[in-house]
């Protein structure tokens, strides 16, 4: 995990110390450490001449900006419609199995977070997930457990 | 010219090299108001799914007196269904690249902002890399342009263009009041074009093969092609460019699995047609306006369970400022749930649905006003399977 | 730049009207009511509750009025038929996810959300209840402001009010959707964030969300109780304000009506905290001469200039988070309820034959901040709490209606002794620029032995209600006592609203400018806007207030504070003389740095 401090700074480098610098900075913390805790809040309030109120308020707005504790890897399934449809269900119950998690929570070693998410844009590739970044269409229940488990191995 | 069979067409994703360089040649050596005149001409209507015509908003924006100007590119697709933009912005980024460009000379803009949604954060690192190579070529043949990306973080609603600035400016993305219009007060308050990732591709297509080209596809109304995402009970489900003007009729035969009972056209805002309406039905601004988005339903789906998907899709993704959206979908989800357990009467949906119409009404943005399209035409032709 | 006029018509009524004005505004024009819940003349545009939607000829879709600005041949229609439809729709819908137990809550009656419902019959409601789905709790944490999510409605006036008036931003809109909520820092109790308690958004909530924590019933049993002895101190402000609850227009002095009240209300002896604030005049004064001594004769560097006035808790609280570094700056002087307070239990108590144990003092205040104020642990000096109950206007005005008063019936009566004597110039506290005025009056006279050369006292470049104002009186022919002000220009600066205090704070921080003496108040107009004023409270109605505030002044015959004659008596028989050793020890305080969240 990086300095928050840091993070700010070369952000800001970049962005300058205008409120657009907020959005940046929050996704460079984010994909530090998968969530923004209250301490990197404040700073960023600090930094940028905000409200801490105003940065909890446009962190919470946004999905990805998770502010309770996430795993090292954070797993979202996509719950809509064509994914619904083409079993996004039962891949949560397989991951639900391997994880040893309820949908939501985040495993006792903190490596990952199972979660839902609305659309994702493979519809026509469902089930699809992310871990992080990365994109896993054309999800299988055996294809989601063996991708998981290589995260395991990790 | 028999317009209502179904062409498939090949122009946006062709390829055409790394970099359509010859296109900016030809739109340096015209003036920015031919440019325009050229769009206008064209027909070019807005790809996102509200279809304001091109040329017109591009008009608007040069004709703005103001220093500074912008470009921004909607690629914060997330209309459930749709998923072309991805495909393009994956498969051929540098055609958007040269529309945003083309866009940027036509009303005098400096800068063009890329809005990326996070879900597609795999591609930034590729379109990063482009766009180095893009800004460094455009410099070179003399534009004062340049691009750059900047990323959402999980919220649909910031597809919403004047939604979108405020979170390119740092700040929750709640849809702004109109007017003023973003061509007036846009990105940091200033003139801004916004178009979407297809439609600056079709400017660059134009601008490459000339208006003519693109006005003989397509009807009056819906000219050119346009890129459909198609998803749902299909064999064939993909991304494929097509000619406006068909038919559901036309495209179901093409793409159904034979045993189509309703398309969903337009994504979850869209409208659903039910297999009755198939022949009537053209796929375009003068019938069934759309993004994109097609999904097919077999006679295997409830659609009860596809309209709670997409009230809870926009319970949660509403940004909650305005009443008519914030409550009224989370009344018409739990409504449909009520009726569902027998707990309401079914007479209820009567009720929601003039409530649905007070949201189309009154609510503040795109958003809420088209909730009330799927739910009207799904309860209007699936009422026993609401009920039951 | 000249205004274009732009015709349009409402109702098929013709109206001309400025370009850039509101469709909401021309309705207006026309004597036209649309009603408004988001809406508040002193924020900015929202269109968010969507209640003010209308007609307009050709558009597919409603209209906000409240955001729309007019155009020219733009035709409107406020009460069509889908108009009218829409807008109970809406009002069902606010009202669905509103708890709406009205009888059970603190706003019924003064609710706006009440009163459309009212307005529209929604008797026939039969939307689901939401509020039921959620698990709602009630932030009863702050001395001062109660904050109950159940009866939101999301209009965000509140927030609008803490980012633009005054700069605090305590509140901020939380996540989206259905879970979309008023919040503060990471849900935190309203106690430990960094609100001032100051009540803007208590002032302007149309519904029960945000009210003010009350302290009716605790005051009633202190009257009740046979072994209490219950003193009230009213507070300028609360004078031109309290009328407007009891069925009287803006603007309306009541001071003796008010007095009269209190006394058939029971209190054992109704006071005037104009009476310390007279005394504040007397201490803040010889806190900045002193100030100023030193930093003048004595050169001393570190002499904390401007001196900063220190009797609105909401600006106090404001610096402790906002602007640790310019705590020195601060007259340690405690406000006027403060002093009444430390007074009342002890100097007070001793004239009386009273024991200190068995006085409850109550104060009437403009103003929520009070009530943390009065809660402060340094408040405390008498060795007990100096100020046992605060009560806003609004409080007082629904006591006195319980008691059955008939107010607008009473007669004038008088102010109770001792410490119920005052001047003008404490009057005039309850304005911004107030404070400062009345110090010029004393502070001049008693270096030059001369009035304040302003015809009839008034010094109006301190007036008004520009957010910061400034002014400079140059001081010739001092006494022989203060010769070391000679020709020295007094340079002053007043602001009002704490985001004029943050703009001056700023400046004043990076030496931009350069003061003597600073006042500044929390609220928009000093404490006649205060957050315990009736509702509504808004520039209009502010300058009423204001204009009765100059007025009771003017009629005074006593308008300089070292004129009262309760005030020299006290520090002949009791503190000796101002910034004494006694008058440190029960007058004075000190200030603490907090967290900026």
């Amino acid at each position: 995990m990086r300095d928050v401090n840091v993070i700010i700074k070369e952000k800001i480098e970049k962005f300058g110390k205008e409120r657009q610098a907020l959005m940046p900075i929050l996704q460079g913390i984010v994909g530090d450490k998968n969530y923004i805790t209250e301490n990197d809040m404040v700073r960023v309030a600090e930094a940028l001449d905000l409200s801490a109120a105003e940065v909890y308020g446009t962190t919470t707005f946004y999905t990805f900006f998770d502010v309770v504790p996430r795993g090292k890897y954070v797993i979202r399934v996509c719950k809509t419609i064509s994914c619904h449809l083409s079993g996004k269900d039962e891949i949560i119950e397989a991951l639900e199995k391997v994880l040893n998690v309820k949908l939501g929570e985040t495993t006792e070693d903190k490596k990952f977070t199972l979660l839902q998410a609305n659309c994702m844009g493979w519809c026509h590739r469902g089930p699809v997930m992310l871990i992080n970044d990365e994109v896993f269409p054309e999800l299988t229940i055996e294809k989601a457990i063996a991708i998981v488990e290589e995260y395991i191995a990790k | 010219m028999e317009k209502n069979k179904l062409t498939k067409v090949d122009l946006i994703f062709e390829d055409d090299g790394k970099c359509p360089t010859g296109v900016l040649d030809k739109v340096k050596s015209m003036n920015p108001d031919e440019i325009i005149m050229n769009m206008i001409d064209s027909g070019l209507k807005g790809r996102g799914g509200a279809g304001f015509p091109t040329g017109l908003k591009w008009k608007f924006t040069k004709g703005e007196n103001s220093f500074d100007k912008y470009v921004v590119c909607n690629a914060d697709e997330g209309e459930p269904g749709t998923f072309k933009d991805r495909e393009i912005l994956d498969k051929v980024a540098n055609k958007v690249y040269t529309g945003m460009a083309i866009a940027g000379y036509a009303i005098g803009a400096k800068k063009g902002f890329l809005y990326l949604r996070a879900e597609y954060n795999f591609l930034l690192k590729k379109l990063q890399k482009e766009l180095t190579e893009f800004n460094k070529i455009i410099k070179e043949k003399g534009f004062d342009y340049n691009i750059e990306i900047r990323s959402g973080a999980g919220a649909y609603i910031c597809g919403e263009e004047s939604a979108l600035f405020e979170s390119i400016e740092g700040k929750r993305g709640e849809p702004r009041n109109k007017p003023p219009y973003p061509t007036v007060a846009g990105l940091f308050g200033k003139p801004t074009s916004i178009n979407n990732v297809e439609t600056l591709v079709y400017t660059t297509i134009i601008m490459k093969y000339g208006v003519e080209k693109f006005k003989e596809m397509g009807t009056q109304d819906s000219r050119g092609s346009k890129v459909f995402s198609i998803s749902g009970d299909t064999p064939t489900a993909g991304i494929y460019e097509l000619e406006l003007g068909m038919t559901v009729e036309d495209f179901v035969s093409e793409f159904g699995d034979g045993d189509t009972k309703a398309v969903q056209v337009g994504g979850a805002s869209g409208m659903c047609v039910p297999r009755k309406k198939f022949q009537d039905m053209i796929i375009g601004y003068e019938g069934v306006p759309t993004g994109g988005s097609m999904m097919l339903f077999n006679s295997t789906r409830s659609m009860y369970n596809v309209l709670k998907d997409y009230l809870e899709f926009f319970e949660e993704e509403s940004c909650g400022q305005c009443t008519p959206c914030r409550v009224g979908c989370r009344q018409l989800l739990k409504g449909i749930e009520s009726v569902k357990r027998g707990e309401k009467h079914p007479s209820y949906l009567e009720d929601l649905k003039k409530l649905a119409g007070t949201m189309k009404l009154s609510a503040k943005c795109g958003l809420g006003q088209s909730v009330a399209n799927p739910f009207i035409s799904i309860v209007d032709n699936f009422k026993e399977e609401i009920i039951y | 730049m000249a205004k274009y006029e732009v015709n349009l018509k409402i109702n098929d009524i013709p109206v001309s009207v400025e370009e850039g004005a509101t469709i909401l505004g021309a309705a207006q024009k026309l004597n036209f009511r649309v009603p408004t819940l988001c809406h508040h003349s002193d924020l900015c545009l929202a269109g968010n509750c969507r209640v003010c939607v209308v007609e307009q000829k050709g558009a597919r879709a409603l209209i906000a009025a409240c955001t729309t600005p007019v155009s020219e041949g733009m035709e409107i229609f406020t009460n069509s038929v889908k108009v009218r439809t829409a807008r109970k729709h809406i009002i069902e819908l606010l009202l669905s996810e509103h708890n709406s137990e009205c009888t059970n809550c603190y706003k019924n009656g003064k609710c706006e959300l009440q009163s459309l419902a009212n307005e529209y019959r929604v008797n026939e409601n039969n939307f689901l209840k939401l509020v039921n789905f959620k698990d709602y709790q009630v932030d009863r944490s702050s001395p001062s402001i109660i904050k109950d999510d159940s009866k939101c409605i999301r209009c965000q006036r509140c927030v609008r009010t803490c980012a633009s008036l005054q700069y605090v931003s305590a509140l901020a809109v939380a996540y989206k959707g259905d879970k979309q909520k008023i919040s503060t820092f990471f849900e935190k109790s309203m106690n430990s964030v960094v609100c001032t308690n100051c009540g803007q958004c208590v002032n302007r909530c149309p519904t029960g969300a945000l009210v003010e924590k009350n302290y009716i019933d605790l005051v009633w049993d202190a009257i009740n109780d046979p072994n209490k002895h219950v003193v009230v101190q009213t507070a300028p402000a609360v004078r031109v304000g309290l009328g407007e609850d009891l069925g009287l227009a803006p603007g309306n002095r009541v001071t003796g009506k008010m007095v009269a009240a209190l006394k058939r209300m029971g209190f054992d002896s109704v006071l005037d905290t104009d009476f310390t604030a007279d005394l504040t005049i007397m201490e803040e004064g010889t806190e900045l001469l002193t100030r100023l001594q030193k930093a003048l004769v004595e050169k001393e560097e570190n002499t904390a200039l401007p001196l900063m006035t220190s009797c609105s808790p909401g600006w106090i609280k404001f610096i402790e988070h906002k602007f640790p570094s310019l705590l020195p700056h601060l007259s340690t002087c405690k406000s006027p309820q403060q002093m009444f307070g430390a007074l009342a239990k002890t100097f007070y108590a001793q004239k009386k034959g009273l024991k200190a144990e068995n006085i409850v003092s109550v104060s009437i205040m403009p103003c929520t901040a009070k009530k943390y104020e009065a809660d402060r642990p340094e408040m405390r000096d008498s060795g007990f709490k100096d100020v046992d109950y605060v009560l806003t206007t609004r409080e007082l005005a629904m006591m006195i209606r319980q008691a059955g008063i008939e107010f607008t019936e009473l007669n004038e009566e008088n102010y109770d002794s001792i410490m119920g004597t005052s001047t003008g110039a404490a009057v005039i506290f309850g304005a911004t620029g107030g404070v400062m005025e009345a110090a010029l009056r004393t502070a001049y006279e008693l270096v030059t032995g001369r009035e304040v050369p302003f015809k009839n006292l008034d010094i109006v470049p301190v007036r008004g209600f520009e957010g910061i104002k400034e002014a400079k009186i140059l001081l010739q022919n001092v006494k022989p006592e203060w010769g070391f002000l000679e020709g020295a220009e007094l340079s002053v600066a007043i602001a009002h609203s704490l985001s004029h205090a943050n703009k001056l704070m700023t400046a004043i921080q990076n030496k931009e400018v350069s003061y003597h003496f600073v006042e500044v108040m929390a609220c928009p107009g000093g404490c006649l806007g205060g957050g315990g004023q009736p509702i509504p409270t808004n520039e209009k109605i502010r300058r009423k207030r204001m204009a009765a505030i100059y007025e009771e002044d003017t009629h005074l015959d006593l308008r300089k504070s070292h004129d009262n004659p309760e005030v020299v008596a006290i520090y002949e028989e009791f503190l000796g003389k101002p910034n004494s050793h006694k008058a440190h020890e029960l007058l004075h305080t000190h200030y603490t740095k907090r967290n900026k969240y």
